[in-house]
């Protein structure tokens, strides 16, 4: 049987990366925790080989039945029956696998019942069950949002919800309404405060990933007459209190073993989570980093799933007497397949471990205060973590959408009927550029990091690091293309003219994001070799890409935006 | 009621998964080619155990096994699996068993564990397919056994019941405890390796494995007691010397033939009672069944 994990040397090699040391370090307090619980590390290596060890048995789940179970999640879905919704028959053996496994509730602290796995390791976990069935990874990663809970709730809240989460109770964020998709700060679903301080939730919401889990987050409206995102709070609604119905299920394209649901809320009793009117513009925003974080490793997961359908059918696939992955037009898909496979996955790690890094700091600072190093430190990775995480979620699912494609391409009629893999993974792809923002609102999210220079400081930090002198080339190609880069933004950012400018942020973001990924191949070939050719397809592809964002840029007259205008 | 558990298990080449260097030029099992696996019947066996010991609460799950140290891996397996600890009887004197010095030798062990209330192993074992080590240990130690169990239903006031699955259908019968069950395929699937239990479990060793572990770990594994698997030896047991390994064993292999199966021929037959049973008797007098 196969096992996902250990099948794929790449996670190792990320798991890996000499930052998770320091990670390690700070997340167990210095291995403080190995006197109280016998589940703790007492030193680094020996976390590194629990992670490596729990990430077997997910790559072992996943590689033996999830996989084995995704067509028939895909044909049989779930459905709603008197408001309730039934898994399909397998997502449910899923579920209870994944449960008996202890998988759920990993990144949670051990004293509240998790593994306090990082979130890298976490993530990486995310990568291997997206490849096994990707809509499975929603209901298994929206333990998510007990991150949520941790982070804001108060501690009897958390002593009572997170346990059961880590037990394997799920959970959904309800946050999106009929006419409040992309735009939450429309959020109408009303709280109303009871006389003895407890509230009730009436309205409807839309599109609730797993939303008849036993746990939700709710986005509610608590101030009365107000219209704007700060009149909204989170709230924790405990399904065992009952008042919230499911009155249908979309029927959707792909991850349709993941119920979308939308949900009637009578009177429902729910309770506050963290501060009022703080509940869009903080809360749902951590929340949303996160999610977005978990979306870009299902992306990563995609990619993989893909990658291995098509090279193992151009290796098998023989045509015109030989094997067509013998032709360039063949191979050339491949090998982008795989550069962008790679270099997506290398942003998602590289990404996690700046999560990891501030919020571990973050949660230090509740117990003591920081050092005005350690401070500094965390100021530094959560900036780097806010602008790589759109990054990675905007260009990870747009190119997981172009491997699914590409995918099919390779197999040609064959990928066209639904007796292969590559037609649902193709379904199942289509969501993860829209679902927790659309690649345009990532853009939008991205775009103050290219104005503000923090990817231009996390370019300049790569362009230090020594290389290998036969990889010197893919140096000074990046060298050449950060020029260039540099050039289209002050070209844009010279025209203060607001439709201009949001005319030509994706153009600006993607190179950045080219650049920044092409880097990190580069580091990663300079520590393994296997990631030379990726590091090289990448690089000539990345150049190519900016070369024609730059020239697209250089070639705009910026009133020709009217062009594209709609008429009036 | 808080239950002593015994769960037989055994380290099997992996033969499900055979490749073309899988036997040696003499004919016997080239074991380095083949990974060593828990017998996959006995993981059937061990989750009857796990369900068993979570519907009483305060019951342990041992898990016991013969052979070379090296099989301490199943019992690590087990313990992440939710088993609490085991056994490895292991020893020189052990080796070239066949099924009857091996039931010998695996009772004398159950007798010295003691105070067992069930019994539960695999119908058999992948590399021999005999079927026959469960239901030794059971007549040698007195027991009544069941055997081709599905699913054990309830087990209360001395009593288990099970449903054992047959060629024709199933059965449900009722034994007095203990007992010996054996454990079919069919049962369900063994829950996977949990993360907190690997965390927990993962430096259990016996102590031919902990010989070469580093001092660190050593006092890690005399500190706590549930990480330190037994090893037993014959003498230990109480084992005659004249009933286990080779002497023991009265099974004389005189030759192992690599049989390589071809369809070398087909018959078509008619709907035909005259015909079927002469094809029937012709299967017999060449030996091919019967």
């Amino acid at each position: 049987m196969a096992n996902f994990y250990t099948d794929n040397p790449d996670l190792k090699h990320h798991l890996n990366h000499p930052l998770m040391q320091k990670i390690v370090e700070l997340k167990e307090r210095n291995y403080t925790d190995a006197e109280k619980y016998d589940y703790a590390p007492m030193n680094f290596d020996d976390a590194m080989d629990s992670y490596d060890k729990v990430l077997e048995i997910v790559g072992e789940i996943c590689g033996g039945k999830i996989a084995d179970n995704a067509e028939s999640v895909d044909h049989e879905g779930p459905r709603v029956e008197n408001g309730r919704v039934i898994y399909a028959s397998a997502t449910q053996e899923n579920l209870d696998l994944c449960r008996k496994a202890g998988l759920m509730g990993m990144a949670m602290p051990r004293r509240l019942g998790g593994l306090n796995f990082p979130i890298t390791p976490y993530i990486m976990a995310a990568d291997i069950v997206s490849r096994a069935d990707t809509g499975f990874e929603n209901l298994w990663g929206l333990q998510d949002c007990a991150e949520t809970i941790y982070e804001f709730a108060d501690e009897d809240q958390k002593q009572r919800y997170i346990p059961r989460v880590c037990k394997g109770e799920t959970m959904s964020m309800d946050l999106t309404e009929p006419d409040a998709g992309s735009d939450l700060q429309s959020v109408m679903l009303k709280a109303t405060e009871q006389p003895d301080g407890t509230w009730r939730l009436n309205g409807v919401k839309r599109f609730i990933t797993n939303g008849d889990s036993d746990i939700h987050l709710v986005l509610a409206r608590s101030e009365d007459g107000t219209k704007d995102g700060r009149g909204l709070s989170m709230f924790i609604y405990d399904k065992r209190n009952g008042g919230v119905d499911v009155r249908r299920i979309e029927n959707k394209m792909g991850i349709k073993g993941s119920p979308t649901c939308e949900l009637v809320y009578k009177n429902a009793p729910a309770e506050l989570c963290g501060q009022r009117r703080l509940g869009l513009i903080k809360y749902v925003m951590a929340l949303m980093n996160g999610a977005r974080l978990g979306i870009a490793a299902q992306s990563v997961g995609v990619s993989e799933r893909a990658y291995r359908e098509a090279l193992a059918y151009a290796k098998d696939r023989k045509q015109f007497g030989k094997a067509i992955i013998e032709f360039p037009a063949v191979y050339e898909m491949l090998a982008i397949l795989k550069a962008k496979l790679d270099a997506s996955r290398a942003l998602l790690y590289e990404t996690s471990r700046f999560v990891d890094m501030y919020k571990i700091y973050e949660d230090i600072a509740k117990e003591r205060s920081l050092t005005p190093d350690e401070r500094k430190e965390m100021k530094k990775y959560s900036k780097m973590a806010d602008a790589c995480t759109p990054l990675v979620k905007g260009m990870g699912s747009e190119y997981c959408n172009q491997n699914a494609y590409d995918c099919i391409q390779i197999h040609g009629g064959s990928g066209f009927m639904k007796d292969y893999a590559c037609e649902r993974v193709y379904r199942d792809a289509r969501i993860t550029s829209i679902y927790e923002g659309t690649t345009q609102l990532q853009v939008v999210a991205a775009i103050r990091h290219v104005t503000t220079g923090t990817y231009l400081d996390l370019i300049r930090g790569y362009q230090d690091n020594e290389v290998k002198p036969e990889l010197k080339w893919l140096h000074d190609n990046l060298v050449a293309m950060t020029a260039t880069y540099e050039e289209a933004v002050a070209t844009v950012s010279a025209v203060k003219e607001g439709d201009y400018n949001d005319f030509m942020a994706r153009r600006l973001v993607e190179m950045a994001g080219c650049i920044i990924m092409s880097y990190l191949l580069l580091n990663d070939a300079n520590r393994n070799e296997s990631f030379i050719s990726s590091a090289e397809v990448y690089n000539k592809y990345a150049q190519a890409e900016v070369a024609k964002h730059a020239d697209f840029i250089k070639q705009f007259n910026p009133e020709q935006v009217s062009m594209y205008k709609p008429a009036e | 009621m808080s239950l002593n558990i015994v769960v037989l298990a055994k380290q099997v080449p992996d033969t499900r998964n055979v490749g073309k260097d899988a036997m040696k030029e003499d004919g016997t099992i080239n074991r380095a080619a083949l990974p060593a696996i828990f017998n996959p019947e006995d993981l059937n066996a061990l989750e009857q155990a796990l369900r068993l010991k979570e519907a009483n609460p305060g019951s342990t799950v041992t898990l016991l096994t013969m052979g070379l140290p090296r099989a301490s891996e199943i019992i690590r397996e087990a313990m992440f699996r939710g088993a609490d600890g085991g056994i490895v009887l292991t020893d020189r004197s052990l080796g070239g068993a066949d099924t009857l010095a091996t039931s010998y030798s695996l009772a004398q062990a159950v007798k010295k564990i003691g105070n067992y209330d069930i019994i539960l192993g695999g119908r058999q074992a992948i590399d021999g397919d005999t079927a026959q080590v469960g239901p030794q240990i059971a007549e040698k130690l007195g027991l009544p056994q069941v055997t081709y169990a599905e699913e054990i239903l309830d087990l209360k006031d001395g009593f288990v019941t099970v449903k054992r699955r047959l060629e024709s259908g199933v059965e449900t019968v009722k034994s007095p405890l203990p007992c010996v069950v054996t454990v079919n395929g069919s049962a369900a699937e063994c829950r996977p390796r949990n993360a907190m239990r690997v965390m927990k479990y993962k430096f259990a060793a016996s102590p031919t494995e902990m010989a070469s572990k580093p001092d660190e770990i050593k006092a890690i594994i005399e500190k706590r007691p549930e990480l330190q698997i037994s090893e037993w030896s014959a003498a230990y047991v109480d084992a005659d010397p004249e009933q286990i390994g080779l002497p023991g064993s009265p099974t004389k292999v005189k030759a192992i033939e690599n049989v390589v199966f071809t369809a070398k021929e087909s018959r078509r037959l008619t709907d035909n009672d005259e015909e079927i049973e002469n094809l029937v008797k012709e299967l017999i007098a060449n030996h091919t069944i019967g």
